[in-house]
């Protein structure tokens, strides 16, 4: 697949913030990891077809992985990056012998309870997680001998690199024969196993590609900022991936990116706004979207500029 | 032991009665048309509002003020379904989700501006007030109340569904939605009737959930999980299974809540997880 010019100038575009806002490097690194966690969304929801209300599940084993380990064990931040990335993997894997096999409201109800179930969970022990105080006493140590700063520095250029790098293994697989695959499940999902596609194995090893992904974004999140709440298990980060992936266009590699930038930054910008008052602006969004912008802003986008074949 | 048993059981058991009128008209409504409603609980807390309202500013009699929050709940979701809904019949579940959370969020926006976040109360009349002794236990009259008012409603439900002709409409509607049309069943008609009376319902449900667990701006989102967990348990389109599903999880919820606080809702979760995962189409659903 070769890239189109406008991606190239996208990623040079990501470095900007280091020279033109680096008072805003934190928030940058914010972004980053919400895009990866919107990314690792949009390959089972937006590729496989697969609905869930419950993604923040493994965003917080990964966050909370990533926090034990520097406490109990090391605190040495790739190693531990791909350890809590495994570990998210395999409750994803787990959990997907489960979820592939259903659909409509039986699959919403399932993600939705597999993610209370965690943050249940996570709470009671509070022994070992803290509970609703969050996980006390997480040290990172530095990144390649570079020191996590105040500034956001090393957390920004960490958090963008580990973005890049699963998104190019997002686009590889997204033009393998296993993405050709999954769409078609996507668009029809008696056909596949009809035409002999594994389509239950193939939707097992999307999830667990995606819950590895997003166990490695929550993993980011606990060492760019050295704390980890229950937040990171709630329904409510479900629902704002959710609305992220939406907003940017479900089915498009740069959909979750770009939505993560714009909710990200509106959020920053109307911070002195009461939180319910957000969620009413929120709502409408998400009313209109659905209406009248079915695909997301890329979606609308590219019906405005028809493809050349 | 034997009264904290009686006990939990009969809170349980009116626990479970209020999820039921907020859960039945999703149920119908969801094994009709397929709609994946999580605004359901938006109707509920029309009701709720309208009731804490209409007795608190107006001095209305809160027996008066009940039907007045089922016409609310059934006003607003008629205008909701006719406006709105009905352009998302053919989406896709993804679409129904997103558009119904959207309005949950709307909702919980200008109930918090309008009401403010603190709890609501109400005032019951005093023969609701307080409890009655029976066999050496004691009851809570308001309670008593809820079980007897819901299986009232959930008997005239049954009856009509079973014994009128528009009854026999939704049940040709719910079995086979493409079926009906073919035989001349207004089926849009059937469900907008329908989908009015659950949205009324929830408000009956709303309104008598104030006394007893409370009304805040987050109505809508504390009781979405409880309501889809009792559809989904329950089956699509099935009273009885709605019955039964609001029955076990209120008692389960209560004695989880009793016997093991520590846990909190995790029981809950579990049993829902464990048994759509045994039949994913719920205890008494056909498909």
């Amino acid at each position: 697949m070769r890239w189109h010019p406008l991606e190239a100038a996208f990623w040079l575009a990501t470095l900007l913030p280091f020279v033109l806002a680096p008072s805003y490097l934190s928030l940058a690194s914010q972004i980053a990891i919400t895009a990866l966690f919107a990314l690792s969304l949009d390959l089972i929801l937006g590729y496989a077809g697969l609905v869930s209300l419950g993604h923040a599940a493994y965003f917080g084993v990964g966050a909370y992985a990533a926090g034990l380990l520097s406490k109990y064990l090391f605190g040495e931040p790739l190693t531990g990056l791909a350890v809590s990335g495994l570990a998210a993997g395999g409750v994803g894997y787990l959990s997907s012998h489960v979820i592939v096999r259903f659909r409509h409201l039986a699959l919403i109800m399932l993600t939705l309870g597999f993610g209370l179930l965690l943050f249940e969970a996570a709470n009671s022990a509070s022994a070992l997680t803290g509970g609703a105080d969050g996980l006390q006493g997480v040290a990172i140590s530095p990144l390649l001998g570079f020191k996590f700063d105040l500034y956001g520095r090393t957390a920004y250029a960490y958090s963008l690199a580990v973005l890049f790098l699963c998104f190019l293994v997002c686009r590889r697989l997204i033009h393998s024969p296993l993405g050709l695959a999954l769409r078609g499940i996507r668009e029809n999902a008696l056909r596949m196993p009809a035409i002999g596609a594994p389509s239950l194995a193939h939707l097992r090893m999307a999830y667990t590609v995606a819950a590895v992904m997003a166990g490695v974004a929550g993993a980011l999140l606990t060492q760019t900022t050295s704390t980890v709440s229950l937040e990171v298990l709630s329904f409510g980060r479900s629902a704002d991936v959710l609305v992220i992936l939406i907003l940017g266009g479900a089915g498009r590699l740069y959909g979750g990116i770009l939505g993560a930038i714009l909710y990200m930054v509106a959020r920053d910008q109307l911070s002195d706004m009461n939180p319910q008052y957000w969620y009413f602006w929120i709502g409408l969004l998400l009313v209109a979207v659905v209406m009248f912008l079915p695909n997301g802003i890329l979606g609308g986008a590219s019906a405005l500029y028809p493809k050349r074949q | 032991m034997l009264a904290s048993v009686v006990g939990v059981l009969f809170d349980g058991l009116a626990y479970g009665m209020l999820l039921f009128l907020l859960s039945v008209g999703l149920s119908v409504t969801l094994g009709m048309m397929n709609f994946v409603n999580l605004a359901h609980c938006s109707f509920a807390m029309v009701g709720g509002y309208a009731a804490v309202w209409l007795t608190g500013r107006f001095g209305w009699p809160f027996l008066a003020a009940l039907p007045a929050a089922f016409l609310a709940g059934a006003a607003v979701s008629l205008v909701l379904e006719r406006t709105l809904y009905r352009r998302l019949y053919r989406a896709s579940d993804l679409d129904q989700c997103l558009f119904t959370i959207g309005i949950v969020f709307i909702s919980v926006a200008v109930a918090a501006y309008f009401f403010g976040t603190i709890q609501q109360s109400i005032r019951t009349p005093p023969w609701l007030e307080g409890s009655f002794g029976a066999f050496g236990l004691s009851f809570s009259a308001y309670r008593l109340f809820l079980i007897v008012a819901s299986l009232a409603v959930a008997a005239l439900l049954v009856w009509s569904l079973e014994r009128t002709r528009f009854g026999a409409r939704v049940r040709a509607a719910v079995d086979n939605q493409r079926m009906a049309r073919g035989l001349g069943i207004d089926v849009d008609r059937a469900f907008m009737i329908t989908f009015a009376l659950g949205g009324g319902l929830a408000g009956l449900g709303g309104a008598l959930a104030v006394a007893m667990v409370g009304l805040d701006h987050q109505f809508a989102f504390t009781y979405l999980v409880y309501v889809l967990i009792v559809v989904a348990v329950g089956g699509l389109g099935s009273i009885g299974g709605s019955l039964a599903a609001a029955a076990l999880l209120g008692i389960s919820d209560m004695a989880g809540k009793y016997y093991f606080p520590w846990l909190g809702a995790f029981v809950i979760y579990l049993v829902m997880v464990g048994l759509l995962m045994w039949r994913p189409v719920g205890l008494f659903g056909k498909r």
